[in-house]
């Protein structure tokens, strides 16, 4: 009997949970964070429903704080595939100016990130969210069913999962909940970067090397996207050859010196790699708890 | 001694069978005793016992081996597995400072690290020092990957270790060398067993605080070989190890020369686990009715067993109707087979009733949709079940109201391992049950699929699941009707149980012979009084045809067993 591949089986899967969790869904929506994870996201989506549509819209909850070429590509690539795309800002947040440095840094996260994404989901109804998060992220993310229940106010209650046997799963809510879905539960960051230079996925250039301005600030290397990151004294922007992990806030996300510009050499170089995705992560070194906390909170 | 040589020149495991049919010895004849009972004895020569150094494997062509910890809370289930993904050099540089980091704060732990803090990744579970919910790690050596889930072994969180335990390929039971087989070992032990997985090691685990003793780690290995006697697996093995000093995780510990067999990770990166479930024929899934446009209308869905071309005849359950295979589409192009766990869409050569939830097979008559079934449970609701509160059944991507019939429902003494009847389920209890859905289900024996075999229940009114199921035997409409002794009276080895009809055996057959006789050479006796007069000649007459009719009615009857004309074959349509 045929079996399949490693990555065949992964997507086989992930598509089993695209279908489940829509079929059941009144108002599902798929978050688009414009990275990497949320780019194999995208292209399953549109495997698992083909020929038809995705059937919901691409959410992006933009801090305005992205890097400008993940803006760019976010929409060119909705455009490309031809689904709606539905930017969240709150504008709670802006008002009061909080930003990702300074005296607001600590709340940031939660500002900018948890409550905007609340207020998204609130404000459009959706039931049912789907995003790119893996386990091997993260502790506490390893612990996470692939169907999450979230309460009224969006709370994850780690300790009160249901049980998700083989793949069978209970997509069935009470009014007041809602469900957060992860159909890369079981993918790694591996697997993420062999499936799109097999799929041939489009990702945002900053995951490729390339000479770029960076301050070093505490031991990671800032990138320098616009003038609204204020330098500190002695601080001045170099261009070093940089690529990024991961993706998010720019002054929150550090780069990696390295060389690899191509999908071959990215793949290449992660093999070697003696750190974690996730060092490149300022939001993640509060703490062994603070993800945790973060998504009973609401966040992804 | 021969056996285990022979074992160990293959690598393969022994299976349960011949290590516990062994005859038992004396004190005396011990060390041999103990190496047929090791798959890979103990007190051999090194180099006959230690198996190779394992070739790496290029990544494209690893294989996948999915694995879980299990066994009674603080056994040591998550330090294993961190200390294997220690030893394994799969960590990190930025994991392990964390580790270290964690190790130091740790109101648990002397300052030494603690490998448990890289699997408790909650909160709760670093405060309380147990594990709670299970943990999933994914690694992989020059020789395989890995998927493990480190599971709970907190009674309160049973469910959560079956979680685990449903897509595992190989256990990992371990027991605290101190405490020796305990009642949530057994569970888990069933558990295990019951969702169908058949490999296992036994892990007796921190031999570091019983002195390393050789007794102590036979003691508890014959122990458990006696419970796990009748649980079904293929392979069982037993190694001492200290999963927090690494002794037997990646490396042979020197403090116990007495082992000479596989460290964990050699069992891990050569278990052959090869697929158990043996349903060929073709089952489709369907999730999701595709319309794109007015002009196509397919089928998205899973095909959880068989293999599908266009032109292959189908049929849809449970309406029954028959089409073709059109098309198969896929994002990349239509396909000319689609092969066992894919997810394509199915395009039909013509309209006929399908939603989702339906499932499409192979139009052999080997499948087919009924409202009946009997099952293995594990009762997994907080509260114990309500025969008040509605059910539904979700099985393959269907869901329907469902309800229990306890009548003959019998729940398993975890203690004694008896089966007791009764109709009260409780958090954790595992039961075998009968089940009425509202509507027909697809549904098939767990051992031929887990697709279409295992189900879960779920609480109505609340949305929680309650339950997790195994169907054991399909109940067909024909057989429902029948009286119910006879139901029970078929072979529960064949699972097309609904195609038997309820024969007679041969022994009553005869009964029924010598009954009819005894009437009908009375009815004689007394017809050739009446005709001739003479009692003597009577009764002659009647005493010979006993013997002659018994023999022809015996063979007139099998005859018509046998025979199929004018039977009412009412199992093959719903
Ligand atoms: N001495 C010794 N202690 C061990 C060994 N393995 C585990 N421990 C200790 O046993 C305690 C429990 O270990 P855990 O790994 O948390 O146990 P667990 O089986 O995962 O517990 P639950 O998940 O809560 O069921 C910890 O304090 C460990 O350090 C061992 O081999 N030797
Ligand atoms: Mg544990």
């Amino acid at each position: 009997m045929t079996t399949l591949s490693h990555l065949a089986a992964l997507e086989a899967e992930s598509i089993h949970i695209l279908r489940e969790a829509t079929a059941e869904a009144t108002r599902p929506v798929l978050l688009y964070s414009i990275g990497k994870d949320s780019a194999v996201l995208l292209h399953l989506a549109l495997k698992a429903f083909y020929p038809s549509k995705p059937p919901m819209p691409l959410l992006h909850v933009n801090t305005t704080w992205k890097f400008r070429e993940m803006i760019t590509f976010r929409d060119q690539r909705a455009k490309e595939v031809g689904m709606e795309l539905i930017s969240h800002t709150n504008q709670d947040g802006i008002a009061r100016n909080i930003v990702p440095f300074g005296p607001t840094a600590g709340i940031y996260t939660d500002v900018m990130k948890t409550a905007a994404l609340k207020q998204a989901l609130d404000l459009h109804g959706f039931d049912v969210a789907f995003g790119g998060a893996r386990r091997d992220e993260e502790k506490s993310r390893a612990k996470e069913r692939v169907v999450s229940v979230r309460s009224e106010a969006h709370r994850w209650d780690p300790k009160n999962q249901r049980p998700e046997p083989w793949r069978l799963f209970n997509t069935r809510k009470q009014p007041s909940q809602s469900l957060r879905v992860f159909p890369l539960s079981n993918w790694t960051e591996a697997d993420v970067w062999a499936y799109i230079q097999a799929e041939n996925i489009p990702v945002v250039p900053l995951y490729f090397a390339a000479p770029r301005p960076v301050v070093e600030r505490s031991g990671t290397l800032l990138m320098v996207d616009d003038n609204r990151l204020p330098l500190l004294p002695g601080e001045r922007p170099q261009t070093k050859v940089i690529r990024f992990r991961t993706l998010g806030c720019y002054p929150l996300t550090g780069a990696v010196e390295s060389h690899a510009a191509t999908l071959p050499e990215i793949v290449a170089e992660m093999q070697g790699a003696r750190t974690s995705e996730r060092q490149g992560r300022l939001i993640d070194h509060d703490g062994a708890a603070s993800m945790e906390r973060k998504k009973q909170e609401g966040y992804f | 001694m021969q056996a285990a040589l022979r074992v160990s020149d293959t690598f393969a495991p022994a299976t349960l069978d011949n290590v516990i049919a062994l005859p038992a010895k004396t004190q005396s004849t011990q060390a041999t005793d103990q190496s047929t009972l090791m798959p890979w004895g103990e007190g051999q020569e090194e180099g006959l016992t230690r198996p190779a150094p394992v070739q790496p494997v290029k990544p494209a062509e690893r294989s996948l081996l999915r694995f879980i910890t299990c066994g009674s809370v603080d056994d040591g289930k998550s330090t294993l597995i961190g200390r294997l993904l220690f030893d394994s050099q799969v960590l990190l540089d930025d994991q392990l400072a964390a580790l270290k980091k964690d190790s130091a704060k740790s109101a648990h732990t002397d300052g030494e690290i603690d490998y448990s803090l890289l699997l408790d990744g909650l909160a709760a579970e670093r405060e309380q020092g147990i594990t709670i919910d299970v943990a999933y790690r994914y690694f992989s050596t020059p020789r395989r990957a890995f998927i493990v889930a480190d599971t709970p072994g907190h009674e309160q969180y049973t469910r959560n270790m079956a979680t685990g335990a449903s897509t595992a390929d190989l256990a990992i039971i371990l027991i605290d060398a101190r405490k020796g087989v305990l009642a949530q070992t057994k569970r888990h032990l069933q558990i295990v067993s019951m969702l169908g997985v058949r490999h296992i090691v036994l892990a007796i685990n921190k031999m570091d605080l019983v002195d390393h003793s050789q007794a102590r780690f036979r003691e508890i290995d014959q122990a458990f070989r006696q419970h796990a006697r009748d649980t079904g697996f293929t392979t069982l093995i037993s190694i001492p190890m200290s999963a927090k000093l690494g002794e037997n995780v990646r490396d042979n510990a020197p403090s116990m020369p007495w082992y000479t067999g596989p460290t964990l990770l050699n069992v891990l990166e050569t278990a052959d686990v090869a697929a158990s479930a043996s349903q060929q024929s073709a089952r489709f899934v369907v999730q999701w009715v595709n319309r794109a446009g007015a002009d196509f209308r397919g089928y998205s869905g899973a095909l959880v067993s068989g293999h599908l071309s266009p032109g292959d005849k189908v049929r849809a359950l449970p309406s029954g109707q028959t089409a073709t295979v059109a098309r198969i589409v896929t994002f990349n192009g239509d396909l000319d087979q689609a092969v066992t766990g894919q997810a394509p869409t199915l395009v039909l050569d013509r309209q006929i009733d399908v939603s989702r939830g339906d499932v499409i097979v192979a139009d052999d008559g080997t499948a087919q949709a009924s409202r009946r079934f009997d099952a293995d449970l594990l009762w997994m609701g907080n509260a114990g079940y309500d025969p008040s509160r509605a059910l539904l059944l979700k099985i393959g991507a269907k869901s329907v109201p469902v309800r229990l019939d306890t009548r003959d429902m019998t729940v398993l003494n975890i203690t004694t391992g008896a089966r007791v009847l009764g109709n009260a389920l409780n958090s954790n209890d595992i039961a075998q049950v009968a089940l009425e859905a509202d509507t027909a289900v697809v549904a098939e024996r767990y051992a031929d699929s887990r697709e279409l075999g295992g189900f879960i229940l779920i609480d109505r009114e609340t949305s929680e699941t309650v339950a997790l199921g195994m169907v054991k035997d399909v109940v067909t409409a024909a057989q429902a009707a029948e009286p119910k002794g006879e139901a029970e009276d078929a072979n529960p080895a064949t699972h097309t149980r609904w195609i038997t009809k309820p024969a007679d055996t041969r022994w009553r057959s005869f009964a029924k012979a010598v009954s009819w006789r005894a009437t009908g050479s009375v009815d004689t006796f007394v017809l050739a009084y009446i005709f001739t007069g003479h009692v003597k000649t009577a009764a002659a007459i009647s005493v010979t045809e006993i013997g002659t009719k018994i023999f022809l009615y015996f063979f007139h009857e099998r005859l018509w067993q046998w025979l199929a004309i004018g039977r009412q074959d009412k199992g093959s349509k719903d």
